[in-house]
């Protein structure tokens, strides 16, 4: 399962793992041949109420954002941070540096003087504000994931091929093992898989 | 439905190789050919780096790479031990090919980043195709770009110096420098390229990591593909990430190559001092980079049977780029001339009569026609269409790109105010091993690049084909173009109205 998913977990779902040991059922997997059906079911389990879900595709689908219902992302405003950390780092370093710890005079020029420290702060800037771009985006994936219990299925390798996956979690409040499984099945998916840990 | 837009497109794309330089504004031309779907974009990716044995071509490539490279290390190796005298520099030629070679690599990554982060802004689809061999050439001469300053300093073990690093000397690097803002802008530029190259391998990687047979390529692959899982929600922060990035580098790139023009604009050398140097070192740069990334297209889907990805569309778009650009550098040319006869600056004038007419006149003749002349070629679409001519319009370019910047630092410094204090420059041997030690390196990771890490942007190649995108009745009542949607905006409130009332 994807701790992903963990973020909008429904409190009113069943408790937590079974005590026993044996393999758990974290959910249900069901497989899409083309876009046009992994999108049209995608639009029937959101009415149909189901909440603790995802599409998984090999590329972007163009819409899917406002089927499934996600809310855009916070990273632009992390990397606004990041991109002002950056600008006050690159102008702290160089006042710092040439104007107060070791004052350097370069031809009587000011010791500190905001033009001739401009590329240096652009850089930063442009610096700090990749670096959050990146390490946000895997961050808030919650990424490197190297264990998902998803990897276990073979025909979910093809996600990174040419197939398109619905998966629902069983923490989702609606789900019945049999009822989603119907479902699953009449929406379109060409086949179901259940995904145990 | 069945207009002529659509059977026209159709009957393209389904063509091997076919030729889709269409320009009919009915419709957009297929940018993969052959019929290739979802998973025969797949299969034709994965297909090198799966084989058991790669093309002898590929062999003798790495062969003649790694000689290169083991001459490089040799050379660096006797210039440490002995000293930059054993170089051609001399007083007053203080930079030679190692500043020359130095700006000819960090140009030939900006190629690379225009198609990755330019191209992307601009909605330019085709840049798919070979936006990932692209980026990894930037990487690749970054590299080699960096490795030219570090040896340069005269005592490289200190070259940590260039670095604001808290020393018990309390010296601090000085900021007004533009050598410094070198160190900055090519250190970020190297970074953000490493980040932008690697985000876009990941579900790449991760299709390998899917495909791979043997246990240690599943877990070499699956440790670099992070556990991508391709989930919408993932995507939808990959996309944001991706479309910053672009932004982000976009600005970066026009900057780095002001930046290594600032290192000599910013100078008193006539030659030098000149405020055409900017824009005039980013358009040469550009120039420069597309006439490698045709260098290296052309030869990779021959190879590696990428035609229908990479496809005579690519190439003809790309040929175009490096016209557009030869032209802004001769353009620039041309201004310089012009400024140094309108200043009456007699230093400023003898400098360009001696650049044409002096000891180095040669040289400005293979750099005029180099990137002015022969690629005029280029307006023949019959030309842009043969890929012999084309590759070798492209190493030409390469070859007047390096004489470009030989030119501007050779020629400016051997011949400055004081007739006594000229001096001519010559490369020794060593020199000379070095740059084409340089080269090696930097198809040694290409080549190895090439059969390890997928060469193709396969989930954005994807996005291309017309079966990526849910027909619109599918999408009925969502506008696509809304990202506020909230989580119950859809809910059919006869069936969800118990949970409605729970929230």
């Amino acid at each position: 399962m994807s701790t992903d998913l963990k973020d909008i977990h429904d409190t009113h779902g069943h408790g937590g793992p079974a005590i026993d040991a044996g393999p758990r059922l974290t959910g249900l997997l069901g497989q899409f041949d083309d876009v046009s059906s992994v999108v049209s079911a995608a639009q029937k389990t959101r009415a149909a109420g189901y909440k603790v879900w995802d599409v998984h595709s090999p590329f972007p689908i163009h819409g899917i954002d406002a089927v499934i219902g996600i809310r855009p992302t916070i990273l632009p405003w992390l990397v606004l941070c990041g991109g002002l950390t950056g600008l006050c780092t690159g102008l702290g370093l160089q006042w710092f540096c040439n104007a107060y710890d070791y004052p350097l005079l370069v031809s009587g020029k000011p010791f500190f003087s905001l033009p001739a420290n401009i590329p240096v702060i652009f850089e930063c800037t442009v610096l700090f504000s990749a670096l959050t771009s990146v390490f946000g985006m895997f961050g808030l994936n919650r990424l490197p994931l190297l264990y998902n219990p998803l990897f276990k299925s073979a025909r979910f390798r093809r996600v990174t091929d040419d197939r398109f996956f619905i998966w629902i979690d069983e923490t989702d409040s609606q789900f019945d093992e049999h009822r989603t499984e119907d479902f699953l099945k009449s929406i379109g998916a060409t086949a179901v898989e259940r995904i145990e840990d | 439905m069945a207009s002529v837009p659509a059977t026209e497109f159709a009957r393209i794309a389904a063509q091997s190789e076919a030729d889709n330089t269409t320009d009919d504004p009915r419709f957009r031309a297929p940018l993969v050919t052959g019929n290739l779907d979802f998973s025969g974009i797949t299969a034709n990716v994965a297909d090198l780096a799966e084989r058991s044995t790669p093309p002898k071509a590929w062999y003798i490539a790495l062969g003649i790479s790694l000689s290169l490279l083991g001459l490089l290390g040799a050379c660096i190796g006797y210039l440490m031990l002995t000293g930059v005298g054993v170089w051609g520099n001399n007083q007053p030629v203080g930079w030679g090919f190692g500043i020359v070679n130095f700006v000819f690599w960090v140009g030939i990554g900006h190629a690379g980043t225009l198609i990755s982060a330019i191209l992307y802004l601009f909605r330019q689809n085709w840049r798919t195709g070979i936006n990932r061999m692209a980026e990894a050439m930037t990487i690749f001469a970054v590299v080699c770009a960096g490795l030219f300053p570090g040896i340069h300093v005269g005592r490289p073990w200190l070259a940590y110096w260039l670095f604001p690093i808290p020393n018990q000397m309390e010296l601090w690097p000085q900021f007004r420098s533009p050598l410094l803002w070198d160190v900055f802008a090519v250190g970020t530029y190297a970074t953000v390229s490493l980040l932008f190259w690697y985000v876009g391998l990941v579900p790449d990687i991760a299709t390998f990591r899917d495909r791979s047979k043997t246990r240690i390529k599943q877990i070499v692959y699956g440790i670099l593909a992070l556990g991508w899982n391709g989930s919408s929600r993932h995507w939808h922060r990959y996309e944001r990430a991706y479309l910053l990035l672009a932004a982000l580098a976009t600005p970066l790139v026009l900057s780095v190559h002001s930046v290594v023009s600032f290192d000599f604009a910013v100078s008193q050398i006539p030659g030098w001092h000149t405020t055409v140097f900017p824009p005039y070192f980013v358009a040469g740069a550009i120039y420069g980079g597309f006439a490698m990334v045709i260098c290296l297209a052309v030869p990779a889907r021959q190879l590696f049977g990428l035609k229908n990805i990479i496809t005579l569309r690519h190439m003809d778009n790309m040929a175009k780029i490096t016209l557009a650009t030869s032209m802004m550098v001769g353009y620039a040319y041309l201004t310089e001339f012009f400024v140094a006869a309108y200043s009456g600056n007699p230093h400023e004038q003898f400098t360009f009569h001696n650049r044409v007419f002096g000891p180095y006149g040669w040289g400005w003749c293979v750099m005029t026609f180099c990137n002015v002349v022969s690629p005029q070629l280029l307006w023949s679409k019959k030309i842009r269409m043969n890929m012999l001519v084309l590759w070798i319009v492209g190493m030409l370019g390469n070859v007047g790109m390096w004489f470009e910047r030989f030119e501007i630092i050779i020629t400016s410094l051997t011949r400055d105010f004081l007739p006594s204090s000229w001096h001519a420059f010559w490369p020794t041997w060593v020199d000379i091993c070095t740059l084409a030690g340089s080269f090696g390196l930097f198809m040694t990771l290409f080549l190895l690049f090439c059969r390890f890490l997928p060469v193709v942007a396969m989930a954005e190649v994807k996005t291309m084909l017309p079966a990526a995108h849910a027909h619109a009745h599918d999408l009925h009542g969502v506008d696509a173009h809304r990202t506020d949607y909230r989580p119950d905006e859809h809910l059919n409130p006869d069936t969800d109205a118990p949970r409605l009332k729970n929230r």
